[in-house]
């Protein structure tokens, strides 16, 4: 067996892992990876990411598990120090040993930091790896409680530069760009469409400071400013260098590989490197005197060492790289292809731009107007990937070149349909993924919806630029074999939500198998179907989660949490945060009574966790006789209504926000919605409840309530919007029963207020007609039914109860009383918790 | 954990040794399921009325190794009847046991017969 070493686990060097293993004859070899960063690979293109989510796992490439399911050794946190080419062997930071048939480096880039007087400072930040951004969240976290207004600066205007300053913004300080040339992103665009962007970004808050050479930085110990030239200074807290990357070859140099004059390991188009059991791909590949500082070449480059290795001579690296990208930076679109910036002796220019819309187009065709050779697009980059598609394939173009990039109300967008591209088309080019290969998958049945194209055929993947035209195609394709595409919940309803929600009102169904015996495709329902109807039922019939409990979502179905280990967690109501402490006291006897694992949560009130199904009942019981309720903490229902102490107590508060924060959380109780709601209300504009952050939220103002809607936390963290100002607790309520109908009537499944909200057709300003002025005619309908939800409300803990039949489920066996005897839980802090997942 | 797995090996009806009289039939929820105990294993039992079927299979997901598959959900997958496990809905079909949506080794099935209105789980001991 030969061995293959593969040295750097960035997103190249997982590539080549990824593509390796998918060959058949990949058996007789063994590899091991190399990476010095402490996690596996991540998918780095996406970095900034990271500020909003703050998930290093959710941009992994592949979990750990990946590599030891596919027999490659991973060996994250150890450098390779040494590569000794006569006895072909490498020497690890930790002085280890090991012997290679063929070395594949992938050690990437490391940015460049000038050579500037006091870089070395505290608060002086590079913008690499997860490792960096930690560091920066920790320093901006700290600047910030220091002074409010912080500033902080980023040394290049470039790509990355960009992200970064978006980095800094996530960060909540006050954002600087400092550009050594006189544009932004010299190497993608040309002056025009710099300034666009330029003034785009500055509208959005970011300063920009061009034609700046930095003299030194700043400071005492710690960055306080920058230095341009005799009285040209800068003040800024931190300093984030993003001056361009430089291979990281000191390993090819000190074995004596042939490197280039400005760096990087000089490779042929095999990707061998001077040495033939020496391999080099991605960022560190010197190929064609260039280095590729995009995915998707990197991508091909490990492809093409795969195929070497493996004895396929005839696959070689093209001479030609497209070098076409688009990014969103910022929230801005920005795209270039083929041959931006061409030169008029090999065409001509055709150029669109309006700056009260910050939007630029540029296309650059043949002399005789019959070939697109390139272009640039800032602002809107929707038709790139057809602009792209065209250049690659040589299409034909409209006879006035200029329909291209016009917009579509003078008459342009003659772009032809997605379907008229040729097959050999490369759609994905992270993947390499053509046009035939995702037509393919679905004409041939492996793939029926979005979701399986994306699987089968990895397309989409990588920067994820051609999601949209890889959607297109799929549709046009399905639509081409003559299935329908609908938004519909599952394969057994040709319907979506809210047109189920009316069949159900209009006909009254009470039952799932009613729904889908008359209006279903005669199949027998499932995981999606069921618990969809279940809530629709529950809105429509204010139903409580007893009915029909076997159509229940997991959790509905025993009115609890489901936990890690198939336990439960137990949350009675607290309205508002506030509770007696007799009520709290009777808490903690219970929690302990059962050894429950005991926590306050998130929205104010207290999670007994470890419950058994057969404790369930039990437990409730007990809360029930100390005056609690169901918290239908496990619904997709009403959670909390958060609230701040308010003028009860505060002396800084507007209004009670408690006693109101109760009101609304006993008005909202137990109805079923599409995904859970959450609440929140605030006494001032200090926002102690963070209402802003929930579904609808309350500000106490001079005069009357805020009233904030379409908020939360979670994966996308989303502001509520300002809806309605100085209203009175009366008009409160009146709005918020019609927002909460509307939503329950019309977003798909699992959809939150936010989601819903923004893909609202006319946005809040509609909402506002909808809801204020009764634009449709429906609020009346809509006040009408929560009032008969508020109404008929229930405690379904207390009707389970208090009924046998109902009880009945709460046995982990049919036939046995005995508990699940797989349970082990092992001891955390004074408490105990489920003994982890291998 | 792997041993815990062993003790599950899907069984045909021809060879099946003992039939255990779990329940009666009306202590299961229509077209849900519940969990028998047989002896040291746990078996989710379900009642496919709309098929007017019943079927049998390990308690435990593959997927974690929990004890939780007679709390999901059933329904068919194009026609192949299936339970979704309630931790993470991973599918697997009530007839194999292979898992729909997944690259999990299949559940271990069971044979089911119901005698005057009691469910019976077939195994080989």
């Amino acid at each position: 067996m030969q061995h293959i070493i593969v040295v750097g686990n960035g997103m190249v060097g997982y590539k080549f892992c990824e593509k390796f293993v998918a060959q058949k004859e990949n058996k007789a070899f063994k590899i091991t990876v190399f990476g010095e960063e402490p996690r596996p690979a991540y998918d780095r293109v996406h970095l900034s990411e990271f500020f909003e989510s703050q998930n290093a796992k959710a941009l992994e490439m592949a979990p750990a598990e990946w590599y030891a399911e596919n027999d490659i050794d991973l060996i994250t946190g150890e450098r390779v120090a040494d590569i000794n080419r006569s006895s072909k062997t490498i020497t690890t930071a930790k002085d280890r040993e090991f012997s290679y048939d063929y070395l594949v480096l992938a050690t990437g880039s490391s940015p460049f930091v000038p050579p500037i007087k006091g870089v070395e400072k505290e608060g002086v930040f590079v913008y690499r790896t997860i490792e960096d951004l930690e560091g920066m969240l920790a320093y901006a976290a700290k600047l910030k409680a220091e002074k409010p207004n912080a500033k902080a600066a980023v040394l290049g205007g470039g790509l990355l530069g960009l992200e970064a300053g978006k980095a800094v913004m996530d960060m909540g300080l006050e954002p600087h760009i400092v550009e050594f040339a006189p544009k932004l992103m010299p190497r993608q665009l040309d002056s025009r469409s710099s300034q666009v962007l330029q003034l785009k970004l500055e509208s959005i808050g970011l300063n920009i400071h061009l034609s700046k050479a930095t003299n030194q930085i700043l400071g005492n110990g710690r960055i306080t400013g920058m230095e341009f030239g005799e009285d040209d200074i800068l003040d800024v807290d931190m300093l984030i260098v993003s001056a361009g990357i430089r291979p990281r070859d000191e390993l090819a140099r000190a074995c004596g590989l042939e490197v280039g004059v400005r760096g990087g390991v000089i490779v042929d188009n095999t990707m061998k490197t001077s040495d033939d059991a020496i391999y080099a791909i991605g960022e560190i590949a010197l190929y064609n005197q260039m280095i590729y500082g995009l995915v998707a070449p990197g991508y091909d480059m490990a492809d093409i060492a795969v195929q070497q290795i493996l004895g396929n001579a005839d696959k070689v690296m093209p001479s030609d790289i497209d070098m076409s990208t688009k990014l969103k930076l910022i929230g801005v679109d920005v795209a270039s292809f083929g041959e931006p910036f061409m030169p008029a002796s090999k065409g001509h220019s055709i150029i669109f731009e309006n700056k009260t819309q910050y939007l630029y187009k540029r296309i650059n065709v043949s002399h005789d107007g019959k070939k697109l050779l390139g272009g640039i697009l800032v602002g809107d980059a929707a038709d790139y990937s057809m602009l792209h598609q065209v250049y690659l394939n040589g299409m034909a173009i409209p006879e006035d070149p200029a329909q291209l990039i016009l917009p579509v109300s003078e008459g342009g967008a003659l772009l032809g349909d997605v379907m008229d591209l040729p097959d050999e088309a490369q759609i994905c080019s992270c993947e390499s993924v053509t046009k035939g290969q995702i037509c393919g998958v679905i004409e041939n049945g492996d793939a029926t919806d979005l979701g399986d194209v994306v699987s089968c055929t990895k397309a989409g993947t990588g920067c994820g630029g051609c999601k949209p035209m890889v959607a297109d195609l799929t549709n046009a394709t399905l639509k081409s074999l003559g299935i329908e595409v609908k938004d519909s919940i599952c394969e057994h309803f040709d319907y979506n939500r809210q047109d189920l929600y009316k069949i159900i009102q209009v006909k009254g169904y009470t039952k799932f198998n009613e729904v889908l015996d008359s209006h279903g495709n005669g199949g027998h329902g499932c995981e999606i179907c069921k618990p969809v109807i279940a809530s629709l039922m529950a809105s429509i019939h204010a139903d409580t989660a007893n009915k029909e409990y076997a159509i229940q979502d997991s959790n509905d179905r025993f009115l609890a949490n489901i936990q890690r280990n198939g336990t439960y967690s137990v949350v009675p109501r607290v309205p508002g945060g506030e509770i007696t402490p007799d009520k709290l006291i009777a808490l903690g006897e219970i929690a302990k009574k059962y050894d429950l694992y005991t926590k306050i949560t998130g929205g104010v009130r207290i999670d007994l966790f470890g419950a058994t199904l057969n404790q369930l009942p039990l437990i409730w019981k007990e809360l029930i006789s100390h005056g609690f309720e169901s918290g239908h903490a496990y619904g997709k229902s009403l959670r909390t209504v958060k609230t701040c102490v308010g003028s009860t107590w505060c002396r800084y508060g507007m209004d009670e926000s408690v006693s109101f924060g109760i009101e609304l959380e006993n008005r909202y109780r137990g109805i079923r919605a599409p995904h859970k709601i959450k609440g929140g209300v605030s006494g001032c504009i200090r926002e102690c409840a963070e209402a802003r952050g929930k579904d609808f939220g309350l500000i106490a103002v001079e005069g009357g309530w805020n009233l904030y809607v379409g908020g939360n936390g979670g994966a996308n963290p989303r502001h509520a919007e300002l809806f309605a100002e100085q209203i009175d607790n009366e008009t409160v309520i009146k709005y918020l029963d019609r927002y909460l109908m509307l939503y329950m009537r019309t977003a798909k499944p699992l959809q939150r207020t936010a989601a819903w909200q923004e893909k609202l057709e006319g946005g809040l300003e509609y909402l506002k007609e909808v809801i204020i002025e009764d634009k449709l005619g429906i609020t009346e309908d809509l006040e009408k039914e929560m009032q008969t939800l508020v109404n008929k409300f229930e405690c379904e803990w207390t009707q389970a109860v208090n009924d046998p039949e109902m009880m009945k489920r709460f046995n982990h066996f049919v036939n046995s009383e005995a508990e699940d005897d797989n349970l082990v839980f092992v001891p955390m802090r004074d408490q105990k918790m489920p003994e982890p997942w291998v | 954990m792997e041993d815990i797995l062993e003790k599950y090996t899907a069984t045909k009806i021809e060879d099946v040794t003992v039939w255990f009289k779990a329940a009666s039939t009306e202590d299961f929820p229509v077209d849900g399921g519940a969990c028998v105990k047989y002896k040291d294993k746990q078996i989710a039992v379900f009642n496919f009325s709309r098929l007017g079927k019943w079927y049998a299979c390990q308690n435990l997901c593959p997927h974690k190794m929990e004890m939780v598959l007679s709390r999901g959900m059933i329904g068919d997958d194009k026609g192949m009847p299936k339970v979704a496990c309630p931790l993470h809905k991973k599918t697997f079909s009530l007839e194999s046991g292979e898992n729909l949506n997944g690259d999990l080794n299949p559940i271990a099935t069971y044979p089911v017969k119901i005698e005057e209105g009691y469910v019976y789980v077939g195994f080989i001991d």
